[in-house]
């Protein structure tokens, strides 16, 4: 059952994952694609932790967090080009 | 207790996918920011405490990630609001005033910007 629940959650935010990646493509200005590409980020930081509760391994959870570090340091650098071009 | 992590986790991914709708509804770029940063922090949080009440001995680890996210992911996007207001997008028609570019008339526009 608390399984299934987590499928279901994992289905959800794969959904939202495809509906970001819209704003992605559509998005006129380059802060908009930045916004649209952070959220993606913390939605699959969200998804390599159902992965490793899937896996049984805590191994992905240490995946998870270097990959929001990654992607906190990415979208600062994202900031500094829209501010003032590289 | 598993199956209190399975709700919590439902919830959070439901807060996930209204941060998505937020992102696509939205009128204009700084409303899409609000939608897309306070509501993935809380849904993330919202898993990862689930994932920690279904696996009680990774409890140590969810905390150390729903810390990250908690102070990770309001500096970005301010970083990101800030590069863009002074990049020169504009705020959408409905918006009463900008008031980092000091436009408005009560108190709270004495901010100097």
């Amino acid at each position: 059952m608390a399984s299934l629940l987590f499928d279901i959650a994992a289905f959800i935010m794969l959904i939202s994952l495809v509906l970001a990646m819209v704003r992605l493509l559509i998005g006129p200005t380059p802060a908009d694609r930045a916004v649209a590409l952070d959220a993606m980020t913390i939605i699959a930081l969200s998804l390599i932790g159902w992965i490793s509760l899937r896996s049984g391994r805590v191994i992905y959870l240490d995946v998870a967090m270097v990959y929001g570090l990654i992607s906190f340091v990415g979208v600062v650098a994202l900031a500094r080009y829209v501010e003032r071009g590289l | 207790m598993e199956l209190l992590g399975g709700i919590f986790a439902v919830a959070g991914s439901v807060f996930l996918l209204l941060a998505a709708l937020g992102l696509i509804r939205m009128p204009d770029l700084f409303d899409r920011m609000q939608a897309g940063t306070k509501a993935t922090t809380l849904g993330t949080m919202l898993f990862l405490i689930g994932l920690a009440l279904a696996e009680p001995s990774w409890a140590g680890k969810s905390a150390l990630l729903i810390l990250f996210v908690l102070f990770s992911n309001p500096l970005s996007s301010h970083a990101l609001a800030r590069a863009a207001h002074y990049a020169g997008v504009t705020l959408g028609a409905k918006a009463a005033c900008d008031e980092l570019a000091g436009e408005c008339d009560d108190e709270a526009g004495e901010v100097t910007a």
